[in-house]
C-alpha cells in the first residue's frame, strides 16, 4: 500500500519533505483558521456585521468561506483525496455539492417567503 | 479487500482483483457511505437554516447561549466549543498519522496513534455531554408568554442578565402535589420550576431595576430591551416559568433552536461515539497483529476516512450553530 503522496499544498507554494510533515503543516493551518474564526466570533468587528452581501452579513460570509477552506484541507489531505484519481475525486465532491446547493437554494427561498407571510400577512402569531 | 475466505481468484478481473478508479472495494464503499451520510447531515443543517430564516428576527444568539467553560465561572462565549473543535482536529491528525504509519507497516506507531485518536474522541464526546447538561440545566431562567415567546430579564443598572433567583419573591403558596391516588395514575408530577409564575411576577413588580428583554432582534443585531413601563405591561402576558431547555420549552429563545441543537449535535455525537467504538475494535485488531499478517493496514485507512468525516461534519456544525 505504499503509494505516493502529493506533498504540496497551496498550489505548490508550500512543499513538504514527507507525508508526516505535511500532516503537521495542515494541522497548523487548520488551527490558525479556527483561531481566526473564534476571534472574529468574539470580537464581531462592526464593519463586518453592518455590511451586507446578498442579504447576509459580511462576517457570516467570512465564516462560511473559512469553513469551506477547512473542509477542503480535511478532505484533500486527511482523507487523501489529493492522492486519489481525478474521476473518483470529482464523483465524490461534485455530486453532494450539486445536491446541497440545490437544497439550500430551494429551502432558504421558501423560508424567506414564510418569513414575509408572517411579517406582512394578516396572521397574528405573537399575541 | 481480503475476505476471510480465499478462493484464489482475488486477482482476476471478475474475482474482485479489478480496482476501478484505483480504489479497493472497501474504500469505495466507505466513500459511498460518507457521501450519503454527508447528504443526511446537509439535510439537517439546511432544515436548521430553513427554521432560522423563517424566524430570522428572533433567533437566539449563540454567543449568549453557550458561555460556559467547565470549572470556571463567568461569561466565556465560544472558548469551550473552540477547544472541542481543536480536540477533534487533533484526533483527526493522530488518525492520519496512524494511517501513515500503517503504510510503512509500523505496528507500534499505529497502536500509539490509534490510542491517541480514541482518547481524543472520548474527550470530545464527554465535552458534548457536558455541554448538553449545561444547556438542559439552564442559566438565568425566563418566562414564556401565551404565544410561546420567551421573555428574559435584565438588570437595568449593570445591563447584565438577571437570574430569576435575583428578584423572585418567595410567597407562602400551597401547591397540591400530583399523586397517583388522586390524579391521573399514568402521569407523574414532573419537573417543577424553582419559582412559580406568581412569585416571579410579584418579584418583578416589586423590583424596579429589572427590565424585560424580548426575543426580537433590533437593527444592531441585539435583543430588544423594553423600558420599565413596557416591561410591566409585557409581564402580564407571561403564562409559565421556563428554566433550562428541552424539546418543548427553551429559556434561551425560540424552542426550535433547542430542538435542532439536540437533534444535530446529538446525531453528530452519536457518530463520534460509534467512531470511537469502531476505532477501539480496529485498535485491538492492530494489537493482535491482524493487519500485520494480512500485509496491509487498509482497515485503518477505512475507519480513518470515517473518523475524518466526523471531523468534517463538526467543522460545519461549529460554523452554523455557534458562529453564524
Amino acid at each position: 500500500m505504499a503509494h505516493d503522496h502529493k506533498l504540496e499544498i497551496f498550489r505548490g507554494l508550500l512543499k513538504f519533505k514527507s507525508n508526516t510533515q505535511k500532516i503537521w503543516g495542515v494541522l497548523i493551518f487548520l488551527s490558525i483558521v479556527t483561531t481566526v474564526e473564534v476571534a472574529l466570533g468574539i470580537i464581531k468587528p462592526r464593519f463586518l456585521t453592518h455590511s451586507y452581501f446578498l442579504g447576509m452579513k459580511l462576517l457570516n460570509w467570512i465564516f462560511i468561506i473559512l469553513t469551506l477552506v477547512k473542509a477542503y484541507y480535511i478532505a484533500w489531505d486527511f482523507m487523501h483525496l489529493r492522492d486519489e484519481k481525478t474521476p473518483l475525486r470529482r464523483v465524490i465532491v461534485w455530486t453532494p455539492i450539486f445536491l446541497v446547493c440545490y437544497l439550500i437554494f430551494i429551502l432558504l427561498f421558501e423560508a424567506d417567503y414564510i418569513y414575509n407571510v408572517y411579517s406582512d400577512g394578516f396572521i397574528t402569531w405573537n399575541f | 479487500m481480503d475476505a476471510t475466505v480465499s478462493t484464489g481468484t482475488e486477482d482476476s478481473v471478475w474475482g474482485g482483483g479489478n480496482k476501478p478508479l484505483g480504489a479497493s472495494y472497501g474504500k469505495m464503499m466507505m466513500w459511498f457511505f460518507i457521501m450519503s451520510d454527508a447528504l443526511t447531515f446537509s439535510g439537517f443543517l439546511v432544515a436548521y437554516g430553513f427554521s432560522r430564516f423563517k424566524f430570522i428576527e428572533l433567533w437566539p444568539i449563540a454567543d449568549e447561549v453557550f458561555t460556559h467553560v467547565p470549572f470556571f465561572h463567568g461569561n466565556y462565549p465560544m472558548y469551550y466549543v473552540a477547544f472541542m473543535t481543536f480536540i477533534l482536529i487533533m484526533s483527526s491528525v493522530t488518525m492520519v498519522l496512524a494511517v501513515d504509519a500503517g503504510h510503512k507497516m509500523k505496528q507500534k506507531s499505529v497502536i500509539l496513534y490509534m490510542f491517541l485518536t480514541i482518547i481524543g474522541g472520548a474527550i470530545f464526546v464527554g465535552s458534548q455531554a457536558w455541554e448538553w447538561a449545561t444547556f438542559i440545566k439552564g442559566d438565568y431562567g425566563a418566562v414564556e408568554t401565551n404565544s410561546g415567546r420567551i421573555l428574559q430579564f435584565v438588570d437595568a443598572e449593570t445591563g447584565e442578565r438577571a437570574a430569576l433567583a435575583d428578584f423572585a419573591k418567595t410567597l407562602p403558596e400551597e401547591r397540591e402535589k400530583h399523586v397517583a391516588s388522586k390524579g391521573i395514575w399514568f402521569q407523574g408530577e414532573g419537573y417543577q420550576t424553582s419559582y412559580s409564575l406568581n412569585e416571579v411576577v410579584e418579584g418583578f413588580k416589586a423590583t424596579p431595576n429589572i427590565l424585560i428583554r424580548t426575543e426580537q432582534l433590533n437593527e444592531e443585531g441585539e435583543k430588544t430591551l423594553l423600558d420599565r413601563k413596557e416591561s410591566l405591561s409585557k409581564i402580564l402576558e407571561a403564562n409559565q416559568v421556563v428554566e433550562g431547555a428541552n424539546l418543548v420549552h427553551n429559556e434561551y429563545g425560540h424552542r426550535l433552536f433547542a430542538d435542532f441543537f439536540f437533534f444535530i449535535t446529538g446525531f453528530h455525537g452519536f457518530h463520534v461515539f460509534s467512531g470511537v467504538v469502531i476505532n477501539i475494535i480496529i485498535f485491538f485488531n492492530v494489537i493482535l497483529g491482524t493487519y500485520q499478517r494480512r500485509g496491509h493496514y487498509e482497515m485503518v485507512e477505512k475507519v480513518g476516512l470515517y473518523w475524518h468525516f466526523v471531523d468534517l461534519v463538526w467543522v460545519f456544525v461549529f460554523t452554523f450553530f455557534y458562529l453564524v
